[in-house]
């Protein structure tokens, strides 16, 4: 905490610096870690210390540099600049092997384990205990599997395919792999999204288990509720920057959501109100097993409406509700006052709907075709007559969108994956103005593109919210929709938890109701 | 600019043309006979048959699908065709039954890959089976033969010159290269093996269309059928065996990613050529035909080195 001013915002909050305390035994320190990619700085200046037997939690929004941390930690990633050491040892961490190796295991979101293997073999893949020279020694292999899910208390056979365990179970089968590796550090990358309350308990049970063991525990989480229930001490980050270590015992909720968000105030985003028109979507109890309750609200056109929540909030799964991409079990979608009967992408798109997916490269283009093609893509109908598409009249409208959206490429026909992010983006836009869409959903607009793009794109939404389009924004970063929105609407575990005009709403305020406070 | 452009979009075609090209001229130097009008008339009236399934073959491969039926569905649309015509149905309507067998058999591939999720390779492989079986249940095993001139007209007549079946052969591929560029159905054959799910999300019935390229495949098999029943005067059963390979190989020499969203069907015709040339130029060296297929497997294989090394270059 070397800023003063921020110091003098949170006088409150007791620092605690980790040098002095001898009494705990630290197992790791990262120490002036900096990691940069073209064009961003990723973590600066990052110090981190993990005591022995500590269940040390690491907070922060998408994007503040934790996963990097932990892929710099675990070998995935090569810092540029700083130190780790291990038992007061510097280390060299070059491939996840070398992690492994140092005795640092980490424990993904997305398991990784081969399930058509059984929990044995995945527990000793790429080390297996071999006898007479090449034959696998699969039954010392088995005690060993059996002895150790024993000891987590987890009672499967450890034969059998681990696809055919539950989700707890599997990620017991990980635990297990990381003991038999006898790490000494365990990174658990958002452990309880897929789980159940009960197996939830289970797991912190075997966390304590652990930590009895000695083993350090860095542990990744979201949900405010449960650090304080199984955290020793938490880190937060912030845009790449530690902005404290603290007990948990000797801090709130609210200090850290305030730790976690602040931010420089600066004119990011030009928002530019538009008049608001006539009701153009209106949803309403819109169900989807597993994934959507009761959803009900409507959008105005000129409106931009934000959509926030956290990672597995439903918000993608709202977005491809309403665009006919996937299935609802019930509920009514009206458009421009017209219930939707028929419902699929294309019925979506010919009633004026468009949709800026997520992820641009796997869902928004096909990279191996041209600028041109893509941006006709949905729309290639209104450019063919009994089949047969009229080139020039594409080569036309292609050609209006690059120049109206400045899109940088050498030609109509230049391959969009040659791209850069933002043009990439502009392209997928194109695709939907080229439509004539009343809606657009942009789901993660800035995702991955840089700062001049992103001006550029919120630009384009003034425009088209200007010309009576009606804008549904879902976003992770919370400056970018308090910054763009008009309204906002939070969801939570697939529910709205919240609603709040733009002058109403805070971060703080978001992130509470995201989190289901 | 332009030179560079060209060059970037056709600049494997190019490649592929001048590996003809050398091929031919090693072949006319080793055997003068070889660059004769008679020979290379012949060469493509061998390679025609294969081409033309092959042209089809481009599109499935392109949606990065694969047909191994073609083969089976041209034995079985010859002998349904044949049948046919010599029970007596106009001359006219049995060509459009023998094109329209191999149609059904491709829409049924397409429907068990699009509606049914079967993998290509395990809905063709099931259709190359059934396919052959029907054709030796529908005629007992037996060819099928005795026809009038006009029907063999197909495959000994001549258009200024140029045996019917390389005209039909060209008018093929100008009309594949004008759908696959020019028409919705190529624009999303294209766009459909270059990423499926973007092509979902942009409101493309990629049920319908993988579908009708399967479709296509199989009618293209149909008439890859009736010229060789022409031209043998019978119609086997058993004909067509191992055609799938050559037009795979065919459509791969020219450039087509296996991998899909990338191929054009210039690039296959001027494989098809490159099998044909080697084939035909090979026997007239004397070499045996046990010889020839290590020769043909091995280009095959450079070819394809070749091409990769091409694309890894650009990157």
């Amino acid at each position: 905490m070397a800023d003063p001013e921020e110091a003098q915002f949170f006088p409150p909050i007791p620092v605690t610096d980790s040098p002095s305390n001898n009494k705990f035994e630290l197992v790791l320190r990262m120490q002036h870690i900096r990691k940069t990619f073209p064009g961003v700085v990723a973590l600066d200046d990052v110090s981190f210390e993990l005591r022995k037997g500590e269940v040390h939690v690491l907070l922060g929004e998408n994007g503040a540099g934790k996963s990097t941390l932990m892929k710099i930690l675990s070998g995935a990633y090569q810092k540029s600049e700083g130190k780790i050491l291990i038992d007061d040892q510097e280390v060299d961490i070059r491939s996840p092997r070398d992690a492994q190796e140092l005795g640092i295991s980490i424990i993904y979101q997305e398991l990784n384990l081969v399930p058509h293997l059984s929990a044995t073999a995945n527990i000793f893949l790429g080390r297996e205990p071999v006898r007479y020279g090449g034959l696998l020694d699969r039954r010392a292999m088995n005690q060993e599997a059996r002895q150790i899910l024993g000891g987590l208390g987890i009672d499967v056979d450890v034969r059998s395919p681990v696809s055919d365990l539950s989700v707890a179970q599997q990620q017991m089968v990980e635990v297990a792999k990381a003991i038999s590796l006898d790490s000494k550090i365990l990174i658990m990358d958002e452990p309880t999204s897929a789980l159940t309350e009960r197996e939830i308990k289970e797991l912190f049970s075997r966390i304590r288990k652990l930590k009895a063991a000695g083993v350090s525990i860095i542990y990744i989480s979201h949900r405010m509720e449960e650090l304080f229930e199984i955290g020793d001490r938490v880190t937060v980050l912030r845009d790449g920057k530690n902005v404290g270590s603290h007990e948990l015992s000797e801090i709130t909720t609210a200090d850290l959501i305030r730790l976690m968000v602040n931010r420089e105030l600066t004119n990011q985003f030009p928002k530019v109100r538009a008049p608001q028109g006539s009701e153009v979507l209106k949803v309403e109890n819109l169900n989807r097993r597993g994934s959507l309750t009761n959803i009900s609200f409507v959008l105005h056109r000129g409106e931009v409406l934000g959509i926030a929540g956290l990672l597995g909030s439903g918000r993608t799964e709202l977005a491809r509700a309403l665009f006919g991409a996937d299935n609802i079990d019930s509920g009514k979608i009206y458009f421009k006052g017209k219930l939707q009967q028929t419902r699929s992408p294309r019925s979506a798109i010919n009633s004026g709907i468009g949709f800026l997916t997520e992820d641009r490269k796997k869902q928004g283009l096909v990279l191996v075709l041209s600028v041109r093609d893509n941006v006709c893509l949905p729309s290639v109908d209104k450019f063919s007559r009994y089949g047969i598409v009229k080139g020039d009249e594409e080569n036309n409208a292609a050609g209006k969108y690059i120049k109206e959206l400045r899109i940088k490429t050498p030609s109509l026909n230049q391959k969009v994956t040659y791209l850069s992010g933002g043009n990439q983006q502009k392209v997928v836009l194109s695709k939907w103005l080229c439509c004539q869409a009343d809606v657009l959903i942009f789901d993660e607009p800035t995702r991955g593109i840089d700062v001049g793009s992103k001006a550029e794109i919120y630009e384009l939404m003034n425009q088209l919210t200007a010309s009576g389009v009606g804008v549904i924004m879902i976003s992770s970063e919370l400056p970018e929709l308090l910054g763009m929105s008009d309204r906002i609407l939070v969801m939570h575990q697939g529910r709205i938890s919240g609603e709040f005009t733009s002058e109403e709403a805070t971060q703080e305020k978001l992130l509470h109701c995201a989190l289901g406070e | 600019m332009k030179t560079r452009y060209l060059l970037s979009v056709y600049g494997r075609q190019f490649g592929t043309l001048f590996g003809l090209i050398a091929l031919s001229i090693i072949l006319w130097i080793l055997t003068p006979h070889f660059m004769t009008v008679s020979n290379l008339l012949n060469v493509a009236q061998q390679t025609a048959i294969v081409a033309i399934i092959a042209a089809g073959m481009t599109f499935v491969i392109i949606t990065a699908g694969i047909d191994l039926s073609v083969g089976s569905v041209l034995a079985f649309s010859g002998v349904v065709m044949a049948t046919l015509l010599l029970r007596g149905l106009p001359l006219g309507l049995a060509l459009l039954a023998g094109v329209g067998t191999g149609l059904a058999c491709g829409l049924i591939n397409g429907l068990l890959i699009s509606v049914g999720r079967l993998p290509p390779f395990i809905a063709t492989l099931g259709m190359m089976s059934v396919a052959r079986g029907a054709a030796l249940v529908f005629t007992e095993g037996r060819p099928v033969s005795g026809f009038s001139d006009t029907f063999r007209q197909i495959a000994v007549g001549e258009v200024l010159r140029i045996p019917a079946p390389v005209v039909i052969m060209l008018a093929v591929y100008l009309v594949a290269h004008f759908v696959l560029t020019r028409t919705k159905l190529g624009r999303y054959t294209y766009a459909i093996g270059g990423n499926e799910e973007a092509s979902i999300l942009s409101g493309v019935n990629v049920r319908l269309y993988r579908t009708l390229v399967y479709g296509l495949c199989g009618g293209l098999s149909g008439l890859a059928a009736i010229i060789l029943t022409a031209r043998l005067n019978s119609a086997q059963p058993i004909a067509g065996i191992m055609y799938e390979l050559d037009a795979i190989a065919a459509v791969v020499i020219g450039g087509t990613s296996l991998i899909g969203g990338e191929g054009t069907v210039f690039g296959t015709l001027i494989g098809a050529l490159i099998m044909g040339v080697l084939r035909n130029g090979l026997t007239l060296l004397g070499v045996s035909s046990f010889v020839q297929q290590i020769v043909i497997g091995s280009v095959i294989i450079v070819a394809v080195l070749f091409d990769m090394a091409w694309k890894t270059n650009r990157k």
